[in-house]
């Protein structure tokens, strides 16, 4: 193993922050109450769950009372769409959902299809922009919600929501936002983008992990998934992780106060990664929008290698990433969303996913790229295709 | 999938790829896999006309690590070997001597053994010999379907 780590995979998880872990500490073995109890131990967890909860909803222009504290990103979607069909909102049994959601929008969606309902998958442009023509062409009188993510996980893509929320509404249909990746990452007012539930976690922004929430307008009424005690205003049982909410309010709090200033940083990493591997490799290019995507992401296919082998070759220097192949997933298929955007299965599989954070530097960038190079060039002389390639071009 | 899930032998073998290349005029040449799929091997094999002795063995293959490592481990074990011999390498042979491999990764070792009938077809092909025991191999490399 190489003697560094450089960490270049912040969508799939962060590191806690340090004034994270502090706040989150004294809630473990000092006031280690139920923030439900009555008495004298459950006033300070019940005091800092409500704090947490004003930060929480402050970066979504939310109000407190409409954050309902969950085990993360993929309890809120499965949640939302399980209840849009099934719970007292009941209009209709069908929803409209992208093509490159997250698992965890796709499978429960396998999994309403199987129990009857109907649900469309909207197809996305070459750059991962959803088709809202389809959208609209899609709804019927039985749509009960639209769900598109707010940017992409893999590519990066960032979504027009607030237009596919207002034609949801025109219609009379409720509107779910994924915004795992995008929440504490970009401008987002759930008024104003026409939001009726909104996913989020913490540990996608230096928050811990096991902690998200789903915001739910006022006004709109779902049933529980989880079954339980009164906590959450009664739709989602189980005692408050006080530690964990505690640290998302405070990642969230940090998240708002440096957005604009981690932004700029973070697309300066990436923008300079994305620079020297196009100029610096040949036949690789870019997945996603060039411009309408989060700070942090850098989504490229190499041709004529494949990725997970690629990946090892950059994880036996140091430097994690992830790919878009099937190879790395143990299923058959690549990433659905680069097909989706249409890459050929075989460009799918020779994608590197490239994440940085405010933690990284410009050394880290140009140390990944030299070590990239190196490594494609390696696997490109071993690889058929690239030889067939090479030897068609000279024909 | 990476770190922990491959044995010592196959991260040796990704790393250090023994038999990496190609030959010129090679007595038989087998390609298999498929872009689609992510894996696609090719070997090249140098046969003594007389003896059926495998003298050297290359490769060259577009995959993941346990592609790889099994082309790599292909190669070496069918070195030295008749041709009659070579046809009786397994998969699981490969496997075996790579210390093992992930449930979802024993495909790569299938696609190795398929990828030296396959040179080995194309050597029978162009000697005008049968091999016993031989099947035409598939090549559907570029497909996309």
């Amino acid at each position: 193993m190489a003697d560094k780590t450089i960490y270049l995979d912040n969508a799939s998880t962060t590191r806690v922050r340090k004034e994270v872990l502090d706040e989150m500490l004294p809630y473990f073995m000092e006031y280690y109450g139920n923030s439900a109890s009555i008495h004298a131990l459950g006033k300070a967890p019940r005091e800092a769950v409500k704090e947490a909860r004003e930060k929480i909803a402050k970066v979504i222009k939310a109000n407190p009372d409409e954050i309902y504290f969950t085990s993360g990103g993929s309890e809120s979607d499965t949640w939302v769409l399980k209840s849009a069909v099934m719970g007292p909102h009941k209009k209709g049994s069908h929803v409209i959902v992208s093509a490159i959601e997250h698992h965890a929008i796709l499978n429960t969606c396998d999994l309403l299809v199987k129990s009857g309902y109907k649900v469309t998958y909207v197809p996305v442009d070459k750059y991962g922009i959803v088709d809202m023509d389809a959208i609209e062409k899609a709804i019927t009188p039985e749509t009960a919600l639209i769900s598109v993510m707010t940017a992409n996980n893999e590519i990066g893509t960032i979504e027009p929501i607030k237009e596919i929320g207002a034609l949801a509404h025109k219609h009379n249909v409720l509107f779910h936002t994924d915004a795992v990746q995008a929440y504490g990452q970009v401008d987002i007012d759930v008024t104003r983008d026409n939001v009726d539930f909104l996913s989020a976690s913490a540990h996608k922004l230096g928050g811990p992990k096991g902690v998200g929430f789903l915001y739910i307008r006022k006004g709109v009424r779902i049933d529980p998934l989880i079954c339980g005690g009164e906590q959450e205003r009664g739709i989602r049982g189980g005692t408050t992780n006080t530690p964990g909410v505690v640290g998302f309010g405070k990642a969230a709090e940090l998240a708002m106060e440096n957005m604009e200033a981690r932004a700029k940083k973070e697309r300066e990493l990436r923008d300079h990664l994305i620079d020297r591997v196009l100029k610096e490799i040949p036949y690789s290019y870019l997945n996603g929008h060039p411009t309408q995507r989060l700070p942090g992401n850098a989504n490229i296919s190499f041709h004529f290698i494949e990725g997970e082998s690629l990946l090892m070759s950059l994880n036996m220097k140091g430097i994690c990433i992830s790919t878009g192949s099937a190879c790395a997933s143990g299923s058959l298929d690549p990433s659905h969303v680069l097909l989706a955007i249409g890459l050929e299965h075989q460009h799918a599989h020779g994608s590197l996913r490239f994440t940085v954070s405010d933690e990284n530097t410009m050394e880290d960038v140009d140390y990944a790229v030299d070590v990239l190079k190196e490594s494609v060039e390696r696997l490109r002389s071993m690889s058929p295709l690239y030889d067939d390639f090479i030897k068609n071009k000279k024909a | 999938m990476y770190d922990g899930a491959y044995s010592d032998k196959v991260i040796d073998h990704f790393t250090n790829p023994r038999n990496v290349g190609e030959i010129e005029n090679a007595s038989g040449v087998g390609t298999v896999g498929n872009a689609k799929c992510g894996d696609i091997m090719r070997i090249f094999l140098d046969i003594d006309p007389d003896t059926h002795i495998i003298k050297d063995a290359k490769f060259k293959t577009f995959g993941c690590g346990a592609a790889v490592a099994t082309s790599s481990m292909a190669t070496e074990m069918v070195k030295g070997k008749t041709v009659e011999e070579a046809l009786q390498l397994t998969n699981k042979a490969v496997m075996e001597a790579l210390d093992g491999l992930p449930q979802v990764k024993i495909h790569c070792s299938l696609l190795a053994e398929e990828a030296v009938h396959a040179a080995l077809w194309d050597y029978a092909q162009k000697n005008g010999i049968t091999i016993e025991g031989l099947k035409k191999p598939k090549n559907d490399i570029y497909d996309e379907e």
